[in-house]
């Protein structure tokens, strides 16, 4: 069977779309999140979409059979929120580790069926670490700017319990997503360099993206996007790209600028369009594909999905766009400097 | 992608902005200041925790050029992992400074892997080396390597610290072999630091230290010519501790050659490198000698550089002038008197050059703008500071004053020409245009002549308007002389709103060029919120003189303003939320419960002192000379955009030298202007009985009596602390103890024949230290009357001794806020204060519409003498307290809040 590696020399790859959009379509109820186990927690839970993967994993398990059948090649874990910080929103910091893994065997399950049907188009699973609701940089108090909420040992701590989890659920890579404050990402990238490390094990490839948040072309925390890929260099990823915050046409020149910039493959996956008055992405299927085939065509992609409001459907219309084209030839990587 | 694209193994870092270091890239400078083992003002700073000024200092290596900051938190009274992390956290949430990357330096290492924890760039982490051997080497290394740090070594191991090419190189060839092999570091992230020695310390091991550097630099990268050598430069020449002069030239020799070598980056004083072709030929050959270890048997050369040295020493500040620049041809000579600032022989210059070119105007086209664009660059990479290039702008003028005539005559026989043939002249289009005004009602005006005289010096063509300027006579000039610019400057609140008039008639007028704004009570976030929204062709908010130059040329390149328009609109547009947001996050209290929450002060155990007379006393001709001894220092060379404490600024190791000459100047014209009695310093203090009738109202007993009204703080208090108003210090009517108050007005008149005359001889450098000056007199006047109104008049302090500083610190007992300051922030009752001592005859100062004060140089105030007063801000008021206020004051409420707008809710 091809490795990941093999893929991407020749292909672009697949990666699946919201999952938080899929879930929304079941309608759950405060029960539903609860299911038995969680039929007496002390606090609501509804909207805990990661506690899903423990108490409806036929429903998580589902989704992902819908991205894979509409042509995803990789598809994330449903662990965004899956650390024991995000997660003491609910007050189930204890459950952090636990949700990992059954996350990843949700998509672990999915992937290796598919996988199964057709050995030609072998499927991924990627264990997704997302942002935290605290940030490293940014002060949460304007009149004390060098106050912070959380410290970088206690975020490292976090992912690493994260990793852990994820891959002793069995990814096959780890995704660093949504970053808007890249040192949270570079506590994400400390952690798994000492949890591989530590446990003597071999590298998972990793994955990482990063959050533009508007048209001043800068993370939230400030860097350009340049200087972000600097900053995360070290984590040697399999690819860097950009997801969420803006729709595939506002992330355009910012994509044309890192597939000129990175040494390693190159990945976005964009949200369906911007949010409308009602906070609803309305962009169809079609708009998408049809503005990444362009992407694809100009070369600057390795692999490409979707973000916040994208279904099925837009992974669908996006993989049928993107198969007509070769996938970006990485830069050459020069050893001298003449 | 129609090519492949290469990417090349350059050294990368970063900040909120990328640093690339290629091979043009020549040479990084690492910016020293901020490194409490270097700089004895930042270790104060942080040890006292006055982490807002030890900001400044991070800034002012930003703007004085630095691409990397270096900062060093190891001192043995500071705990250096908290210090670091404190200091970084801060760092972080200034974007000017985080733009670039940061060296995270320590000689411990915990403290090192604290500061990697706080910054989102890519860092340097200076250093880690192997003197405690491979293991801890290889540890350190792995743990900087996951925080994505570049890491310098340095050449330390087991043994000890390298001296010799040979230890140098060997070293660092082990460490790269562990670093690229065990741990996986690429070449490009490896920086070494061979260690640079001092030299010339007359011990004969020592001389041949800084070739050993080079050497060692030159073969480590040959053979490792990815890796990036760095070094601290100050080290080398540590034998000459106190001697600036020759210190700055052994550096500039020493990185000649060391950069010819292939060392990359240094951690330098950027701001005060000499240029190596500019060092006096005697002095550069004596360096060579030492630094190249030449000449140099039984110590010859080293010797040789110490006596010259001591020539140097010994002539103390009295630098004998060099006078071979004459020499060179006119072009040169007129380059170094702009340079340098000299007026000596502009004027025969510029007449030999006229004689030399074709046309007088090609004079200014060539040689002058030359001059003047080295001036700018210079400025621009802060390698020269605003004194001297107000003195550049001085010869500029001059020479220009040479041509004038001769462009004139040109003009007319042209114009006798054209006439002559039936052609019309059409006159080609000059340099941009800039209109600057002080805007109606405010008078101060030496921050507007400074960015005039910057903007002047950067080839833009300065349409000053003067002081008092209202909004139809600013905006009919503007199109009258078709500007490109208009710039507001004022130094009183009211001003403020002037701005957003001129801001709303601008749109209403259709007009299309931008706007900037300034003065000391300006802000980004006053232009922000206030003014930008009014006007939507560019309002840009511009900090400082040395500002204005890149904001002025933003606006005027047609390729870059769009962008840089649409750029700070979003970030004007992102402020204005932001205040939004933070408007709301604050908690008042209704006017009722303020008041209820006043300062308690101890009325029974508390007699009131009685003034020695009351009604008023003038101060006609107070002697100059008495007040020579309080002036402030400090604010003067503020004024000239050189921040930092009187008198340490003398010293300070970027600017020392220029302020010193500044100070000099200043202190010969303050002699002149006292010998010869250009000013004139006039003074009037007053005290009478007060009754506090009501929380907030102060009765003055004089005749008519006069109601004095105060505001009052209301934002909610942490428990215990007071809402304060002014009128706290007066006892209530209810405990019957007669309670008194005092005002004073200063002004120093006088200026305007000076000033006229300066202007007259194109000199804006002494023009602005006379206002300068003149602001520092009346201020140290009013600090004299305060003194004597302690000790002498109201004489409530019987033994007081104060030093110049306490009294800079505000130490005195009893306060004097003036109105329309934090305390007593509404200028109206400056009416109020100026009918009790007497108006504009007894005073001699003019109020204007805007209650500014003429002469520009006065200062007015109450007097409180109760020893518990201090000075404090009322901060914003909510509604209830301005309606309660205006029927206090019986005063229109439009009117009312138009004066109160700044501290409105």
């Amino acid at each position: 069977m091809k490795t990941l590696q093999q893929c991407l020399q020749e292909r672009i790859m697949i990666i699946d779309g919201a999952m938080g959009t899929m879930i929304q379509r079941y309608k759950l109820e405060e029960e539903d999140y609860r299911g038995d186990r969680f039929k007496d927690w002390h606090s609501d839970v509804k909207g805990n979409n990661d506690l899903l993967s423990i108490t409806q994993p036929q429903i998580i398990e589902a989704i992902h059979g819908e991205y894979l059948s509409a042509g995803a090649d990789i598809i994330e874990t449903n662990t965004f929120s899956s650390t024991n910080i995000a997660q003491a929103d609910y007050d189930m910091q204890s459950l952090a580790y636990e949700l990992n893994i059954a996350s990843a065997k949700c998509a672990r399950n999915a992937a290796d069926k598919f996988t199964a049907q057709n050995p030609d188009k072998p499927r991924f699973v990627a264990g997704a670490i997302g942002p935290l609701n605290k940030t490293l940089s940014l002060s949460p108090d304007v009149n004390n700017p060098g106050f912070r909420a959380v410290t970088f040992d206690e975020v490292a701590a976090a992912y690493t319990e994260q990793i852990k989890g994820l891959v002793d659920g069995g990814v096959d890579i780890l995704l660093i997503e949504t970053i808007f404050d890249t040192l949270n990402a570079k506590a994400a990238i400390y952690a798994a360099k000492h949890f591989f490390r530590n446990n003597n094990l071999p590298e998972l490839p990793i994955m990482i993206s990063g959050t533009i948040t508007d048209a001043s072309g800068r993370t939230l925390s400030g860097q350009t996007l340049e200087a972000f890929y600097v900053s995360v260099m070290h984590a040697n990823p399999l690819s860097v790209g950009l997801n969420c915050a803006l729709g595939a046409a506002e992330m355009r020149p910012h994509i044309e600028e890192l597939s000129q910039l990175a040494g390693c493959f190159t990945s976005a996956y964009p949200n369906a369009g911007l949010p409308n008055a009602f906070g609803e992405y309305d962009e169809q299927p079609h708009e998408t594909a049809h503005i990444i085939e362009e992407w694809a065509k100009e070369g600057f992609l390795n692999i490409v999905g979707g973000c916040c409001g994208t279904t099925p459907d837009h992974i669908k219309h996006i993989a049928e766009e993107v198969a007509k084209y070769k996938p970006r030839v990485r830069p050459v990587v020069e050893e001298s400097l003449v | 992608m129609n090519e492949t694209t290469h990417i090349k193994p350059f050294l990368r870092l970063s900040g909120l902005e990328p640093l690339i270091v290629r091979p043009e890239t020549n040479f990084v400078n690492v910016g020293e200041r901020t490194n409490v083992t270097g700089s004895k003002k930042f270790a104060r700073l942080i040890r006292d925790g006055q982490y807002e000024e030890a900001l400044s200092v991070a800034r002012q290596q930003v703007e004085s050029g630095a691409q990397v900051i270096d900062i060093n938190m190891d001192d043995a009274l500071l705990e250096g992992v908290s210090a670091m992390t404190t200091f970084l956290n801060l760092v972080q949430a200034e974007p000017d400074i985080a733009k670039i990357p940061i060296m995270i330096d320590s000689s411990k290492f915990e403290i090192i892997e604290a500061g990697l924890k706080c910054v989102q760039g890519k860092c340097i982490v200076n250093s880690i080396s192997m003197k405690e051997g491979e293991a801890k080497f290889i540890e350190q290394a792995f743990i900087c390597k996951s925080y994505g740090a570049s890491v310098i070594v340095m050449a330390f191991d087991e043994v000890g610290q390298a001296d010799t090419k040979e230890r140098k190189i060997e070293i660092c060839s082990r460490a790269y072999k562990i670093l690229t092999e065990q741990v996986g570091y690429a070449p490009q992230d490896i920086i070494f630091d061979p260690n640079i020695f001092a030299i010339a310390t007359g011990i004969e091991e020592h001389n041949n230290y800084a070739v050993d550097f080079i050497e060692a630099t030159r073969e480590i990268k040959n053979r490792m010519p990815l890796t990036k050598v760095s070094g601290g430069v100050s080290n080398v020449s540590f034998s000459f501790r106190g001697n600036d002069h020759v210190r700055e030239a052994i550096h500039s020799v020493f990185l000649y050659y060391a950069i010819k070598a292939g060392m990359d980056m240094g951690i330098v004083n950027a701001g005060q490198l000499v240029v190596y072709d500019e060092i006096e030929p005697q002095l550069k050959a004596l360096c060579e000698d030492v630094i190249l270890n030449r000449n140099n048997d039984n110590n010859e050369a080293t010797e040789k550089l110490i006596q010259f040295a001591e020539t140097v020493k010994a002539k103390g500040k009295e630098i004998v002038k060099d006078e071979t620049w004459r020499l060179e041809p006119v072009q040169k000579r007129i380059a170094h008197s702009l340079v340098n600032g000299i007026t000596d022989y502009i004027d025969q210059d510029t007449e030999e050059a006229r004689l030399q070119y074709p046309k007088p105007l090609d004079v200014i086209e060539g040689p002058l703008m030359d001059g003047m664009n080295i001036v700018g660059d210079l400025f621009g990479a802060g390698k020269m500071f605003l004194p001297q290039v107000v003195k550049s702008a001085r010869v500029m003028k001059k020479a220009v004053a040479v041509l004038t005539p001769f462009i004139e005559a040109e003009k007319e026989t042209k114009r006798l020409a054209h006439i002559a043939a039936g052609t019309v002249n059409e006159e080609g289009a000059g340099a941009a245009k800039i209109l600057l005004a002080t805007v109606k009602g405010d008078v101060h005006d030496i921050g507007k002549n400074i960015v005039g005289v910057v903007l002047g010096c950067n080839g833009y063509d300065i349409i000053d308007l003067g002081v008092m300027v209202p909004a139809d006579k600013i905006l009919s000039e503007a199109k009258k002389h078709n500007v490109d610019i208009i710039g507001l400057s004022g130094l009183i609140t009211p001003s403020l709103d002037e701005m957003v008039h001129i801001g709303r008639e601008m749109a209403r007028q259709k007009m299309d060029l931008p706007l900037m704004i300034g003065g000391a009570t300006t802000s980004r976030m006053h232009t922000a919120v206030k003014i930008a929204p009014e006007y939507d062709n560019g309002v840009v908010h511009v900090l400082d003189a040395s500002r204005s130059v890149t904001v002025a040329g933003s606006l005027l390149n047609k390729e870059t303003k769009p962008a840089f328009l649409s750029n700070l609109k979003t970030e004007y547009d992102k402020l204005k939320v932001d205040f939004g947001n933070k408007k709301s996050a604050k908690q008042y209290l209704s006017f009722a419960d303020a008041q209820k929450n006043a300062s308690v002060l101890d009325w029974k155990n508390f007699t009131p002192v009685k003034p020695t007379f009351t009604g008023t006393k003038i101060f006609a001709d107070f002697p100059l000379q008495e007040l020579v001894d309080f002036v402030d220092w400090q604010p003067f060379f503020i004024a000239w955009e050189m921040h930092g404490k009187f008198p340490q600024i003398l010293s300070d190791e970027i600017i020392g030298k220029e302020a010193t000459k500044l100070y000099n100047d200043a202190q010969a014209l303050l002699k002149q202007i006292i010998s010869e009695k250009w000013l004139t310093a006039r003074g009037t203090i007053g005290f009478w009985e007060a009754d506090k009738t009501a929380p907030d109202t102060i009765v003055v007993k004089n005749d008519p009596p006069v109601s004095l009204e105060f505001l009052r703080q209301q934002i909610k208090k942490a428990p215990g602390q007071p809402n304060q108003s002014l009128a706290d210090y007066v006892i209530p009517v209810e405990e019957n103890k007669q309670d008194y108050i005092g005002a004073f007005t200063v002004t120093i008149d006088g200026i305007e024949p000076h000033i006229k005359r300066f202007n007259g001889n194109l000199d804006d450098y002494n023009k602005i230290i006379l206002q300068a000056l003149a602001d520092r007199l009346a201020e140290a006047f009013a600090e004299v009357l305060h003194k004597k109104t302690r000790t002498e008049y109201w004489a409530y302090v019987a033994d007081e001794t104060l030093s110049n500083e306490q009294l800079i610190k505000e130490e005195y007992s009893g306060i004097r806020p003036a109105p329309g300051y934090p305390a007593c922030p509404d200028h109206t009752e400056k009416y109020k204060l100026f009918q009790l001592l007497g108006g504009e005859e007894t005073t001699g100062i003019h109020l204007t519409e805007s209650l500014a004060m003429y002469p520009a140089s006065s200062v007015c105030g109450w007097y409180f003498a109760n020893p518990q007063s201090k000075y404090f801000g009322v901060g914003k008021i909510s509604e209830d307290q301005l309606l309660d206020y205006t029927k206090r004051k019986q005063m229109d409420e439009e009117d009312m809040r138009r004066w109160l707008r700044p501290v409105l809710e």
